[in-house]
């Protein structure tokens, strides 16, 4: 593949390789610059990004325009609520799309068909037709301004994704493992939870990762069910951050990188097994 | 072993958390927004029902209209902008270029980063005194086109459209890219050995195998538009004087800041439609291609 399809004369080869990696480079610092700009302006006071040195990396390092943004900006506690937030939508979106799953691969039952069309509908479904009903139902509970009001509804739309993910990977995982500890006596339920779940990590690994971006970069649902200071996520409180430091670039900068740092770990430690899950939520779907 | 499985309770047993969660959130509300659509509510009082009206007034409405218009403008320019620059980057890169991870890596970092950050930075960016894309035009000496992007009317959408494309554009990508490089190889070696040229090849051969994966794309690529709501939320609440409105924020601030439930209701039931529509148009697109 390296070098198959390459045109055979030299020279206009060599042309079109420069413009190629041309191309490549600048549209790769298209993507990066300003994101790097983003990184060195946090980092900066005032006098420097408005002054003369709005490009470069900063003169004096103002790691306090970190400290403004953490405890005066509060994004410090909308960083905790967003883990709280995320993190239990994870784990939840995991246990009861796994446990879905193995019904509808393994189990044997009427209406097996139409439960499959039922858990698949969610994917063509846009959140748009849940805000009214769900923040209704929220009001009526009192949940408005609450964790679980961002978490029911972010497992709600996770679950069709995973379900779909997860019943791919379990269809290929054969039976035998479960029918032999069934003829030793394992209950159905140790069966799912003793075999099934050990064998299911890699796709964990897949519908976590994707859960996680959703759920960690949601605004929609956190604008309208979230009011109160309290239980801000990143993205509603990232607003009033930028309301409150107008005239502040750096503070505002250092929220944003604070905002963005665990998806760049998660990227740079696994971006092989990120970019995997986004494309199979797509091609799935 | 078949009696297990035919466990009636262990079925339910594993079915009805997520069930329960997906019917309340999800299929539920549908039902109970297409309610609403048909009531004339302020969300506290009792709402009274008034038929079709609130989709008869919608269809009159310059705020809607515009927001659709605006909507489309946002789907058109992710297929005929976005998908063609995606498309070729996949095509060049899976040739087999030198650094190919280093590009796919960095293509795909803004996909990743939250919308509302994306945003953040590129008003930023636009800001008319200290922004990048006004400094860049007074050091190149085009000072007559710098000008408050997000705050004129002729500029606002358009302002709007080009992050969300710069973000997107890397993931359209990737997936093209893992569709090419699922391709055969065998089908490559036999072009070359026909002395096919890489632009004939990508043709002739790469774009039609890849199909499916462009469908894909196209259905992402106009629903996600169609939806579009944290960037234009971020960068201009649909300002100003509706220049950038889209569906989405207009529902939003129909019903949440207006408090009219009811009208707004009907906006979420057009968008539901809308997107469903298109999925069927363009599943329908691809299946009679694929015939011809």
């Amino acid at each position: 593949m390296k070098t198959n399809i390459k045109s055979s004369t030299t020279d206009s080869k060599s042309a079109t390789s420069f413009i190629m990696y041309f191309l490549l480079f600048a549209w790769a610092a298209i993507q990066i610059f300003p994101i790097y700009w983003l990184v060195t302006f946090s980092l900066k006071g005032n006098s420097e990004i408005f002054g003369g040195n709005a490009l470069g990396l900063p003169k004096e390092w103002l790691w306090e325009n970190y400290g403004k943004a953490l405890i005066n900006g509060k994004v410090g506690l909308y960083f905790m609520n967003s883990v709280i937030v995320t993190g239990i939508t994870i784990l939840v979106t995991v246990i009861v799309s796994l446990m879905a799953t193995y019904a509808l691969t393994r189990m044997i039952f009427r209406l097996k068909k139409q439960m499959n069309v039922f858990y698949m509908l969610g994917l063509t479904v846009p959140i748009h037709s849940a805000l009214l009903p769900v923040f209704i139902m929220l009001r009526n509970f009192k949940l408005v301004n609450s964790y679980m009001a961002l978490i029911l509804p972010y497992v709600a739309f996770a679950i069709p994704m995973a379900v779909m993910i997860f019943i791919g990977f379990m269809s290929s995982i054969p039976r035998e493992l479960e029918e032999a500890a069934c003829l030793d006596g394992c209950s159905i339920y140790s069966v799912f939870f003793r075999i099934m779940v050990p064998l299911m990590k890699p796709a964990v690994a897949t519908v976590s990762i994707f859960t996680f971006l959703q759920a960690w970069n949601e605004l929609m649902f956190a604008v309208v069910f979230i009011s109160d200071t309290k239980y801000k996520t990143l993205t509603v409180g990232i607003q009033s951050l930028a309301g409150q430091y107008t005239i502040d670039w750096g503070a505002i900068g250092a929220g944003l990188v604070v905002a963005t740092i665990p998806t760049l770990i998660v990227y740079i430690f696994m971006s092989k097994k990120v970019q995997d899950s986004l494309i199979a939520g797509a091609i799935k779907g | 072993m078949e009696k297990v499985w035919r466990d009636k309770k262990a079925i339910a047993f594993f079915l009805f958390p997520s069930f329960v969660i997906l019917a309340l959130i999800i299929i539920v509300p549908i039902g109970m927004s297409s309610y609403y659509s048909l009531l004339d509510w302020d969300g506290f009082g009792k709402g009274e029902f008034i038929g079709l009206k609130n989709y008869i007034k919608l269809f009159k409405d310059p705020a809607f209209l515009i927001s659709v218009k605006n909507s489309l403008i946002f789907a058109f320019s992710s297929v005929f902008v976005q998908l063609p620059i995606s498309l070729l980057l996949a095509l060049v890169i899976s040739k087999g270029v030198k650094f190919e991870r280093f590009f796919v890596t960095v293509f795909f970092i803004p996909v990743i980063i939250s919308t509302v950050v994306i945003g953040q930075l590129w008003m930023k960016i636009y800001n008319p005194e200290y922004g990048l894309l006004n400094m860049f035009l007074r050091a190149v000496g085009l000072d007559n086109l710098t000008r408050e992007w997000l705050g004129s009317k002729d500029t606002a959408l358009m302002s709007s459209v080009v992050p969300v494309l710069w973000q997107y554009v890397g993931y359209h990508m990737l997936l093209m890219y893992a569709g090419i490089k699922s391709i055969s190889q065998d089908v490559f070696e036999a072009s070359k050995i026909d002395g096919a040229s890489w632009l004939k090849t990508s043709a002739f051969i790469t774009i039609p195998m890849l199909k499916p994966i462009l469908k894909v794309s196209l259905t992402f690529a106009v629903v996600g538009a169609l939806k579009v709501f944290d960037l234009v939320y971020v960068l201009t609440r649909g300002g100003p004087a509706r220049a950038s409105e889209v569906t989405s924020t207009l529902m939003v601030e129909t019903i949440f800041k207006s408090n009219r439930y009811g009208y707004g209701s009907a906006m979420a039931v057009f968008v539901i439609v809308e997107c469903f529509v298109l999925y069927l148009l363009i599943g329908k697109l691809f299946k009679t291609d694929e015939v011809a």
